[in-house]
């Protein structure tokens, strides 16, 4: 019983734990930016599944249809999946510039070469 | 059916994402994280949020994944090892947080709970009133414009300021070497099956991102979808026949005004709503009856955000093929 209510959730938190992971185990920035969008994701999922109700329909008014999913929680992920494009790509920006600058994207390398200094 | 459908994706998605984690070829994982937004999109429309996964299909699974090989061609495609030690680190402070979080989620309402808080508070009446007020079936258009516009700018804002920092950072320094014209600049030029049928799609997927643009009231669409699609058919002609050719029709600098004018529309229809004495972004009194007046507020500021996300993905994939072309050249 326990499993089936909330079984959703704990698959959101293991897909944002894998995001967690990828972020702070380190290396390339890339891969970072990745994790992060893994862990955004899991974010969006949350959101939505906590918006589900059962037997609900879309949110779009129908003649005859009563239940709706909450459209609240759409609304909210459906801007932050575009504000997160946006900001993804200003992250992949910066790591073209981190390359031009330090010659290299994996995380030692760069405090290595910060330290020199 | 419904649970099971649910269950293999959410299963898929956890197999895909350890799958990123795993890979060391950043190409792999680039790519499987364009399967992770298609599986996503796939899971939204399953929970009925059938806006959601329009715009995650756009965005997740494709303008992401491009961005993200843009990058690495420029960054290089393999990662470096890591230590396992950091990896047992890392792993296991991953797993107390789980923990943690799992044992939170013990509290929380039954998942598809009517009865659940979160289906309580405003929803109930977004859903019973939305069509007296608005007049719109899509309840997630109204909302998005105009019971909660005000946020809406906000997040256009945003996306208009990540374009601009963007700009900033690799406009700042200009590619290295001459500027390159013709086949380095579109490498898929050579390839006759693929400009045939890129000349078939374009326009389509043209019309289709206005069809979601002005149809967003009555079904899913709207704006931020309609932006993205209108950005990717731009970005598939320039992959097939080249920046140059595409900058003739919208240029760098002509897509930087196109994306502040969207912003400044909709700024300026809050302000209209102003002028007739409402709060900001008030379009009741703009048109004779308050539902008419909805309808033209609504489509103005869906176009305001429809033409600021196109214009910045635009933006944003012009800037990064510029630098790929100068690499290429130096």
């Amino acid at each position: 019983m326990l499993v089936a209510a909330l079984y959703n959730y704990w698959i959101v938190i293991a897909l944002m734990m894998i995001g967690l992971f990828v972020v702070i185990l380190g290396g390339n920035l890339v891969k970072k930016i990745i994790g992060l969008n893994i862990f955004q994701t899991s974010v969006f999922i949350f959101y939505i599944s906590v918006g589900k109700v059962d037997g609900g329909s879309a949110p779009i008014l129908t003649e005859g249809v009563e239940l709706y999913s909450n459209p609240l929680p759409h609304v909210l992920i459906l801007t932050a999946i575009v504000v997160g494009i946006a900001t993804t790509a200003l992250a992949l920006a910066l790591a073209i510039r981190i390359k031009q600058a330090y010659g290299t994207i994996e995380e030692r390398d760069i405090q290595t070469r910060d330290s020199q200094c | 059916m419904e649970l099971l459908v649910d269950i293999a994706l959410l299963g898929l998605l956890l197999v895909t994402a350890v799958a990123i984690a795993w890979a060391r070829d950043l190409l792999a994982a680039v790519m499987l994280a364009g399967i992770y937004g298609l599986l996503s999109a796939s899971f939204f429309m399953v929970m009925g949020a059938v806006d959601v996964a329009f715009t995650e299909a756009a965005v997740g699974a494709g303008i992401s994944p491009l961005l993200m090989l843009a990058t690495l061609s420029l960054t290089g495609r393999f990662q470096a090892g890591t230590d396992t030690r950091r990896v047992l680190f890392s792993l296991s402070l991953v797993i107390l947080v789980g923990a943690l979080l799992v044992a939170a989620t013990l509290d929380m309402p039954a998942f598809g709970s009517p009865e659940a808080p979160a289906q309580q508070h405003v929803a109930p009446r977004y859903i019973t009133e939305s069509m007296n007020e608005i007049g719109i079936p899509n309840i997630v258009t109204s909302v998005l414009a105009s019971y909660r516009a005000y946020d809406t700018l906000g997040e256009v804002v945003v996306i208009f300021t990540a374009g601009l920092g963007v700009l900033a950072l690799l406009m700042s320094l200009p590619p290295q070497g001459e500027p390159v014209r013709g086949e380095l600049l579109s490498p898929m030029r050579g390839h006759r099956i693929l400009r045939v049928i890129g000349k078939i799609l374009i326009p389509p997927i043209l019309v289709f991102a206005l069809y979601v643009q002005f149809h967003g009231e009555y079904g899913p669409g709207g704006g931020f979808q309609a932006g993205v699609i209108f950005a990717v058919g731009f970005i598939l002609y320039a992959m097939l026949f080249g920046l140059d050719v595409v900058a003739r029709v919208v240029s760098n600098a002509v897509v930087q005004v196109i994306a502040a004018v969207g912003v400044l529309l909709y700024g300026t229809v809050g302000l209209l709503g102003m002028l007739t004495g409402n709060n900001y972004l008030d379009y009741r009194d703009l048109a004779g009856d308050p539902v008419t007046g909805q309808h033209i507020g609504i489509i103005a500021i869906e176009l305001g955000v429809g033409i600021t996300v196109a214009s910045v993905m635009m933006l944003v994939f012009f800037v990064f093929s510029g630098q790929l072309a100068g690499r290429r050249a130096g």
